[in-house]
């Protein structure tokens, strides 16, 4: 079992229900196979440094999880072949990584 | 004396010359890393607005001789800086940042 953290973006267009689903299915797939979900993060509707695909901004997603390594691999074929997703990032975190995702969860429910 | 000596002859004109050393501050403030000095162990890509101390009004990563980070620092700045460009939280090409 590994910890990574995946931020992803979903499509503008895309309406709330779609993304709530779209998020969900991701949730789906990683307790489905064996995994943690540690933590989750909305971070709403962001605009770009630059524009992907025409679009000026997008819906960004955070997962904090705890998976096995082989089930990574099928976890971004996933964003791959999903058209909803515009970008996607996993990251597995070391010591001080994990350390920091800690500090920074606290500092977020303290600040909600 | 032979700077007098050669202004009277006319040899070396308009260099000035000094007996005592002027009292010029000439040392400069020394550089350090501010990742060693405040004790940050890990770069977070997802933080933009600190990463936009570490690039120049382009959006180019500064060298290290500018900003005086450590090379093992320097290393994993590098990588954050290009996860957030990948990420478009941080431009790949930008004018005016600052």
């Amino acid at each position: 079992m590994n910890h990574y953290e995946t931020v992803f973006i979903l499509n503008p267009v895309l309406s709330d229900d779609q993304v709530k689903e779209a998020v969900q299915k991701y949730a789906d797939f990683i307790t489905s196979n064996g995994g943690t979900l540690v933590h989750q993060e909305d971070w709403g509707l962001k605009k770009f440094a630059y524009p992907i695909q025409n679009k000026k901004s997008g819906f960004y997603h955070l997962f904090d999880f705890q998976i096995s390594s082989d089930a990574i691999n099928a976890f971004e074929l996933e964003f791959r072949r999903d058209e909803r997703v515009m970008r996607y990032l996993t990251v597995k975190l070391d010591k001080h990584a994990e350390a920091w995702a800690e500090k920074r969860r606290e500092r977020q429910t303290v600040k909600s | 004396m032979s700077t007098l000596e050669q202004a009277s002859k006319g040899g070396k004109q308009g260099e000035v010359r000094y007996l005592t050393p002027l009292n010029i501050d000439t040392t400069t403030a020394k550089k350090y890393c501010r990742f060693k000095k405040a004790g940050i162990k890990y770069i977070d890509y997802k933080d933009a607005d600190y990463l936009l101390k570490f690039v120049n009004e382009q959006g180019k990563i500064l060298p290290r001789r500018l900003t005086g980070t450590s090379l093992k620092y320097q290393r994993k700045l590098s990588v954050a800086i290009k996860r957030a460009r990948h990420l478009a939280l941080m431009p790949y090409v930008g004018d005016l940042l600052k």
